[in-house]
């Protein structure tokens, strides 16, 4: 018996699957390559370099980028390149934090009894089982209510003034990634075996060096898978991020968003376009790191 | 050297609470003294608490009562790398990210050796397990019984006073396992270092060791030289564990100093002269022990005491043995006849339904206290 | 204190899980509290919480209504009502068609050639790991009047010589549904994927060996083995479709309302924090109802992290 033996049914099924993951993509690719500023058909390849751009009702005759147009509309965009610098300072910050303290959570509930244990391990679950826009509100209302307070009680004018911005919406990223990553890197400790760890002690290493130079080393592809998660999570992450941001802490997502309640220029097809490239290609290299560290004869 | 012990244990007891939220006794109230320069072993089943005990030594564990010593010094809750001993671990734990050489430099330093000091330290420890050359494979690229060499080299490069070794040689299979018995034994003599040594498996103990604690349920069961706890069980569970034992139930009929008599009713007969221990009194319900190859089989009916008539019901034979089981009055006994002669002649085996006579010599017989 | 604390294992496992246990409890724990406690409340006229105790934005969430046609006092109005229901149903639909369409994938990939499952799982995840809105706006544009779609479909039809007039698909609860299904398709077939790719190879074996075809072999082994994985993409699927809002507001318009839609405009359009609260709590209770059940039937498998 040949267990790699797949039916008929099975492969069709997935052929299908396949196509209707994809077939979005192709289109949105295709449309941004789109002659018609008014993006609704595609109207074919804008065919010309010229100077300046040529405009022909809402048709682009010809431009300095030729059929790359809309790429260069979107460089010189300052919104876009706003936004792309909130998202990311958000997803380094956010990430980083989260993967320190969600480790050291995944470490304490791995290792050690304590009596919030319970507690601590239950609440991980809350990003899991509670929608997300459920958090989003309720963090939305403690900090409203907690600024205007502090605001009013204070007297606190201008500048001063407590608002959303980039630090709720980091803090906020954090708290739904931290489970995430403890969750993660808890379940690569399951498998861990403690006697390493006192086979370090033992040898005259205390807790610090013990940790830094045995522990740390072997967890540590479970930490990075963990802080990858917790990386795409807020870089794709439009809900939280919709409830908790201020004037200044527009990101990709919200500004997307925004986008699409009005004129949708063929410009948002070129930024999706963008995103998936960079998407593609860090994840082919992270695929491809990880096959050769698989590879390596460790 | 301080102390006249290397590792000492003066009324541990460790207790942990139970998943199910009792409270267990692992080691209680054990106490043992380790001589400088012995090998030590405790043996017993899983759970006898032989591991803990040797992880309070290592300081993997604290006790909850008692105090271990080591070199005299009480250890209180001195952490483990504060402690000049060192393990060997059961599963080895070798830092599968750092070489062969890297695992045995680390220990060094930690104590702060300089490199050249790290690398002949780890040259020589590594010629001692017969590993010269490896020193830049990782873990995973050696063989079972290489990994369990530098298990072993890791923790002699530290030169520890006492080595710890946690059934080191649990994972090995029976042939590699029975060469490192004899290896580790003569490394022993000859580095004169203290070992304890934790193992279920009692032919290993009583291959190496010095002497040997028999341990069950968190107790010492029996404390002595693998002789003595063989020839001179002082319990049932000793005379059951190591080894094999024929137990039949008795009375003592007359005692005196030095040598009793017991009733034997499986036998229907009285069992007489054997040598006794402290505390046995006339009347007393006993076990009568006696080792399976101790019994004598003879076919004529000699003139001697202590024979008993059989019947065979069953032969094994096994090499270098042949297992004859046999019923006497009721009495089930084994006993294990040595194959001193071919048995290729079918007439050389017992038949079953065969009767024979069985001659127990009273200097082989132990009468124990029933539990 | 560097010695107490080397000495009290609990006192380390506290240190250690406190950063998190305080972040969750200060932006998760906290934050559902009150939640709470606003769906109680009033709204002021500028639109701020009056903290007071009143079941009236419950009351008006399960059809209350004062504003009656016929000239009543008071009578039902199912409008909240239907919200809920839809939200639902359309979650359980989404479930479904996910796990019929991850199913097959995840089964193709687990039976692929192991050097190869790599590369498919790699096609799963781009499609996933680009933006959320970014997909919701790639079905807005097939979905359209001109849209490929019904571009594809005309120029079929042209063909066969039958009349066609484009369909209007955007704006429609099947819109939302296709949305829906492809977000979430990807966080079923991760682990389904995994549970079909632990099942031992000789199990199969045994089943053949046993005297089982292929059809009783996928029923008695492979189906309830991979369990834990359907169970635990469930989870990762039904309850963010129950809350998501973006896909009913780009392609369901106004037309296909769900609850997440509800709650964000008491928030953002309607300014009704007391009444969004109450919507957002009854969401979810809902959840972890249909959560509790799901999972006590199931269990609740490890699967759920690897995804």
């Amino acid at each position: 018996m040949n267990p790699f033996r797949r039916s008929p049914f099975v492969i069709a099924a997935t052929i299908l699957v396949y196509v209707f993951l994809y077939a979005p993509i192709v289109g949105l690719v295709l449309y941004s390559f789109n002659a018609s500023r008014a993006n609704v058909t595609f109207e074919g390849f804008i065919p010309a370099f010229s100077d300046r751009v040529v405009m022909d009702g809402s048709m682009v005759k010809s431009s300095p980028c030729g059929p790359f147009h809309w790429y260069c509309e979107l460089s010189k965009n300052r919104d876009v390149a706003e936004a792309a610098g909130n998202t990311l300072t958000i997803a380094f910050t956010a990430t980083i934090i989260s993967t320190i303290i969600g480790t050291m959570a995944a470490l304490a509930l791995q290792r050690y009894n304590f009596k919030m244990k319970p507690f601590s391990q239950l609440s991980l679950y809350i990003p899991i089982v509670i929608p997300e826009i459920v958090m989003g509100i309720g963090i939305l209302t403690l900090f409203s209510q907690v600024f205007g307070w502090m605001n009013d009680t204070f007297n606190l004018v201008g500048s001063a003034r407590l608002s959303m911005g980039i630090m709720t919406v980091t803090a906020s990223h954090i708290a739904f990634m931290v489970p995430f990553v403890a969750l993660v890197v808890q379940a690569r400790l399951t498998g861990f075996d403690k006697s390493y760890e006192e086979a370090a002690m033992d040898l005259g290493a205390n807790e610090w060096i013990t940790f830094r130079r045995v522990t740390l080393p072997m967890i540590l592809p479970g930490v990075l898978s963990g802080a990858l998660l917790a990386f795409t999570l807020s870089l794709d992450d439009f809900v939280i991020t919709f409830f908790t941001n201020g004037p200044g802490s527009t990101t990709l997502p919200i500004y997307v968003y925004g986008l699409l309640r009005r004129i949708i220029t063929p410009q948002v097809n070129a930024l999706s376009t963008v995103w998936i490239m960079v998407v593609f290609l860090a994840v082919l290299a992270i695929q491809i790191l990880q096959n050769r560290e698989q590879k390596k004869p460790s | 050297m301080t102390s006249e012990f290397a590792v000492e244990l003066r009324d541990v007891v460790k207790r942990f609470i139970t998943p199910e939220g009792n409270d267990m006794a692992a080691v209680d109230h054990v106490t043992m003294q380790i001589k400088n320069g012995e090998f030590f072993s405790m043996l017993g089943s899983s759970g006898c608490g032989k591991t803990t005990s040797l992880r309070m030594v290592a300081g993997f564990e604290w006790p909850t009562e008692g105090e271990v010593y080591i070199e005299g010094k009480a250890m209180g809750h001195t952490p483990p790398f504060q402690r000049k001993v060192n393990t060997v671990f059961q599963s080895y734990a070798l830092f599968q990210h750092m070489t062969v050489f890297q695992n045995l430099a680390f220990g060094l330093e930690m104590e702060g050796a300089k490199e050249d000091e790290i690398k002949k330290r780890v040259g020589r420890a590594l010629e001692m397990v017969q590993l010269t050359g490896m020193d830049r494979r990782k873990p995973k690229q050696l063989s079972g019984g290489q990994q369990q060499r530098v298990a072993l080299a890791r923790a002699l490069v530290k030169t520890p006073d006492v080595l710890l070794l946690d059934e080191p040689l649990g994972a090995l299979d029976l042939k590699l396992r029975k060469e490192m018995q004899l290896e580790l034994k003569a490394l022993q003599q000859q580095l004169g270092i203290t070992f304890i040594y934790v193992t279920h498996d009692q032919e290993e103990a009583l291959t190496m060791s010095d002497r040997i604690a028999v341990m069950s349920k968190g107790k010492i069961q029996q404390l002595g030289t693998p002789v003595e706890i063989y020839e001179r069980p002082t319990n049932k569970f000793v005379a059951d564990f190591i080894g094999e034992s024929n137990f039949l139930e008795g009375k003592i009929k007359s005692i005196s100093k030095k040598e009793a008599s017991v009733f034997v009713p499986s036998l229907n007969a009285e069992v007489v002269g054997m040598p006794i221990s402290e505390g046995l009194v006339k009347g007393e319900e006993v076990i009568v022990s006696i080792r399976p190859e101790k019994i004598r089989i003879a076919e004529k009916d000699a003139v001697n005491q202590n024979m008993f008539r059989a019947t065979v019901t069953n032969t094994v034979y096994i090499g270098v043995d042949t297992k004859v089981f046999v019923d006497a009055h009721g009495a089930k006994l084994k006993v294990w006849e040595q194959n001193r002669i071919s048995r290729l002649d079918p007439k050389s085996f017992y038949t079953v339904g065969q009767e024979v006579w069985l001659m127990l010599l009273p200097e082989n017989t132990i009468v124990l206290k029933k539990d | 204190m560097l010695k107490r604390l080397r000495e009290s294992k609990s006192a380390q496992g506290t240190l250690l899980a406190l950063p998190t246990t305080v972040w969750l409890f200060v932006l998760l724990i906290i934050p559902l509290i009150l939640t709470a406690v606003v769906s109680f409340g009033k709204r002021s006229p500028d639109g701020n919480v009056i903290y007071t105790f009143t079941l009236d934005n419950y009351i008006r969430l399960f059809g209350y209504s004062t504003n009656c046609a016929s000239g009543q006092a008071a009578c039902f109005d199912p409008l909240y009502v239907n919200i809920l229901l839809r939200s639902l149903s359309l979650a359980f639909n989404t479930t479904v068609l996910v796990i019929s369409l991850a199913y097959p994938l995840a089964y193709f990939i687990a039976r692929s050639h192991p050097k190869q499952r790599n590369t498919y799982l790699f096609m799963v995840l781009i499609p996933l790991w680009t933006n959320f809105v970014i997909r919701v706006y790639a079905w807005m544009m097939l979905l359209r009047k001109e849209g490929a779609i019904n571009i594809i479909i005309g120029w079929v039809m042209n063909l066969l010589h039958i009349p066609f007039t484009p369909l209007e698909m955007l704006y429609t609860p099947g819109a939302v549904l296709v949305g829906m299904v492809y977000e979430f398709l990807p966080f079923m077939i991760l682990p389904i994927y995994t549970s079909l790719e632990k099942i031992d190879l000789s199990l199969y074996e045994a089943a053949a060996d046993l005297g089982a075809n292929s059809i009783k072999t996928f029923l008695r082994v492979t189906l309830p083995l991979s369990m834990p994985g359907v169970v635990a993409g469930t989870i990762l699927v039904f309850i963010p479709v129950m809350g998501t809002f973006i896909v009913s507001d780009i392609l369901g318009g106004r037309q296909v309302i769900l609850v997440g839609n509800l709650i964000q405009r008491q928030f953002l359009d309607a300014r009704d924090p007391t009444f969004g609260s109450a919507a957002s709590l009854i969401l979810m209770v809902m959840t972890l109802i249909v959560t509790y059940f799901y999972t006590r039937k199931f269990g609740f498998g490890e699967e759920i992290v690897v995804a």
